[in-house]
């Protein structure tokens, strides 16, 4: 057992199933000899060759592109976007084509593809470094968005990303890259996808919440908990689909709903959580519904990202104002 | 200053518009079978086209996609190609699929608003039809790095339109083509026209065949009305690929004798003289022509020919248009490799309302 960082684990996956699987490539910039610019794929092409984890030309469309061909055809590409604010070409490629193939040739072509990319704020990045977008993939049908949230599923469910038969969007929270150690075993054993995970158990309000955001959202369940306010803490992990039925069964039982997302809020992957406990779960509720996410504006220079952030006193002012009368 | 690159693109004719040889036949062209039957799919595309155009009017059809003029283009392209290479096509080269074993009912299907259409016959590694301009040539450049990964020797084609070659993804996919002197043959069909804008307005390149200089790889113009040339040049692309030769970019030069599509009047910006004098350099009378002067084909064969071809596209109309809708649950049965928990609900949702949607 390894005591690995976020990105270490990310790195333990990639290896793993570059080991396992034959048909798995790595691809992307500066993913070979570098290594990476975050260091995800350090030591992969050493270890297993330029064939297998392959340096490509630097445009984006390509990479989503050719990885939907090579997938098509056989192989299991994980593919590198180096930031997510580099995304936007692929999207044409996801959207048209990753999400369809299967559909429109009745299951006759596949994409058993992986677009990683870091994401989010909080490193004191260059602009356009920092956004959260997953609400645009997750938008897409036949696409799964997966964010690990820790060292552990990090490894878990990029594994079960890269043997998924469809196409994964799997967003890596680059400010928790290296912010944590955990035991990870290395055996291979995947997580499985479209599930929350449960982090914190608590009866009184249910906090939703992913990526990076986790750390400040747990900080506001001890804050809570130091006033007698124990908060139920929710992984969604899966962004697509979404598996409501965790959400719901927690609400039921805390009659509060507090959801937490680094993201822009309008149309946010946060209003589809609070639309689906709505639709199922609004006699459950004993307060209305809360969002504690980025603002609606363009994601600020660094100077000013913390005040974009939703910031534990932003998470916990959120969470009180669900017991107000 | 001195030079330090340069280039140089050559055109290739074998037969000219009158049908006289104007180079040396190539191997294939010297048996006389090839020829019929490479003339044969010719004359069963363009009999197939005129019936879905009118289809479409009588609203038998969606909004359908003419090759009427390309039949060189595609069926030269087709018929160069081995069963195990990969074609990525956009979505008029039927000739080039005819070759390769896709009905004529999976073509009526798909733009009769069937996905099945994209589940035809031929080769099942093929990719379906493209609608996103150039977006395939990545998928093509992605499967010929597949099959130059495992060793396997085969090769990946993809065509697409002047139109196309001002996209990025063309671009793209020539560069990474370039890089790793992947087994790809890009195809681009200059038939002139982009909808409405014309070639002149896309690019001031003299031939779109140079364009592979930006991608360091081989470029070629070909009259793409002329089957034999096309067949030629794309055999000799395809060997040089299959054998480690890396990419070529074929330019076959035709014109779109049609509207783009049922739901175009190119009557509203080209003018009448450039089509009719089109007409006069289509791609079959040559072939026609020269077969009749080699003593392959006469009168009585054509006549045979062409009832022959009537024949086969009704039989292909009957079957489209007595395969009956897909059930419902095909809009999600296929989404996933397992319809994921959260979609069940909408899955169930359709089928409890099927039918109550607006008129078809």
């Amino acid at each position: 057992m390894a005591r690995v960082t976020l990105i270490e684990a990310v790195t333990m996956a990639l290896a793993w199933e570059l080991d396992h699987d034959d048909r798995v490539v790595v691809l992307g910039e500066d993913v070979g000899v570098n290594g990476g610019v975050f260091r995800a794929t350090a030591g992969l092409q050493a270890r297993f060759g330029a064939d297998r984890v392959m340096d490509t030309p630097l445009a984006e469309s390509m990479i989503a592109g050719m990885s939907i061909g090579m997938a098509a055809q056989g192989m299991r590409p994980v593919a590198e976007i180096q930031f997510m604010g580099f995304i936007y070409p692929t999207v044409d490629q996801m959207l048209n084509h990753a999400g369809r193939l299967r559909h429109r040739t009745r299951g006759r072509l596949h994409v058993p593809m992986v677009l990683r990319a870091p994401f989010g704020g909080g490193i004191h990045a260059p602009e356009h470094h920092s956004e959260s977008t997953e609400a645009l993939f997750a938008h897409m049908p036949g696409v799964r968005v997966v964010i690990p949230s820790s060292p552990g599923r990090a490894y878990g469910l990029l594994l079960a990303a890269i043997r998924d038969p469809d196409p994964v969007v799997f967003l890596e929270p680059k400010r928790i890259y290296r912010l944590q150690k955990q035991e990870v075993e290395d055996d291979g054993k995947a997580l499985p996808l479209d599930t929350c995970y449960i982090l914190r158990e608590g009866d009184d309000v249910t906090l939703v919440t992913w990526g990076a955001m986790i750390f400040e959202t747990l900080r506001a369940a001890d804050e809570l908990s130091k006033e007698g306010i124990r908060a139920e803490v929710i992984d969604l992990a899966t962004i697509s689909p979404i598996d409501m039925d965790t959400i719901l069964e927690s609400v039921e039982k805390t009659g509060r709903l507090v959801i937490v997302h680094e993201a822009a809020r309008s149309c946010g992957v946060g209003a589809e959580v609070a639309a689906g406990v709505a639709e199922k779960g609004v006699w459950d509720l004993q307060a209305p519904i809360v969002r504690v996410t980025g603002y609606d504006t363009v994601m600020p220079l660094f100077r000013l990202e913390y005040e974009f952030l939703p910031s534990v006193a932003r998470i916990v002012a959120g969470v009180k104002q669900t017991f107000e009368d | 200053m001195k030079t330090v690159a340069e280039f140089r693109i050559q055109h290739h004719q074998v037969l000219d518009p009158e049908g006289s040889l104007v180079s040396d036949l190539p191997g294939f062209a010297k048996d006389p079978e090839e020829l019929v039957k490479m003339y044969r799919l010719m004359v069963l595309t363009r009999t197939f086209d005129t019936k879905a155009i009118n289809l479409q009017r009588t609203g038998k059809l969606g909004t359908y996609a003419s090759c009427l003029g390309h039949e060189a283009a595609h069926i030269g392209v087709g018929a160069a190609m081995r069963p195990e290479d990969c074609f990525a096509p956009m979505y008029r080269e039927y000739g080039a699929q005819f070759w390769r074993g896709v009905r004529m009912q999976d073509v009526l299907l798909y733009w009769g608003g069937d996905e099945r259409g994209n589940d035809f016959a031929g080769p099942v590694h093929d990719f379906p039809w493209c609608v996103p301009i150039a977006t395939q040539c990545l998928h093509a450049a992605g499967a010929a790095l597949a099959y130059q990964l495992r060793g396997e020797p085969r090769c990946a084609v993809t065509v697409i339109g002047d139109g196309g070659t001002s996209q990025g993804d063309f671009y793209e996919a020539m560069n990474l083509a370039g890089a790793r002197q992947l087994p790809l043959v890009l195809v681009v069909v200059n038939n002139k026209w982009a909808i409405s804008v014309p070639i002149a307005l896309q690019t001031c390149c003299e031939t779109l065949a140079q364009k592979a200089v930006a991608g360091g790889i081989e470029g070629v113009q070909v009259d793409g009305n002329d089957v034999i040339a096309v067949r030629q040049v794309m055999e000799e692309a395809l060997e040089r690929a299959r054998s480690g030769g890396g990419p070529t970019l074929v330019e076959a030069v035709t014109y779109r004798l049609s509207d783009h599509t049922t739901a175009d009047d190119a009557s509203r910006y080209r003018p009448k003289e450039e089509v009719e004098e089109a007409w006069k350099t289509e791609p079959l009378i040559r072939i026609e022509r020269y077969l009749k002067n080699a003593g392959i084909w006469d009168d009585a064969k054509e006549q045979a020919l062409r009832a022959e071809c009537a024949a086969d596209v009704e039989a292909a109309v009957r079957e489209y248009t007595e395969t009956g809708v897909q059930p419902i649950e095909a809009m999600f049965d296929y989404l996933y490799a397992e319809l994921p928990e959260a979609l069940e609900e909408q899955r169930a949702t359709a089928l409890k309302f099927a039918g109550s949607g607006g008129h078809h």
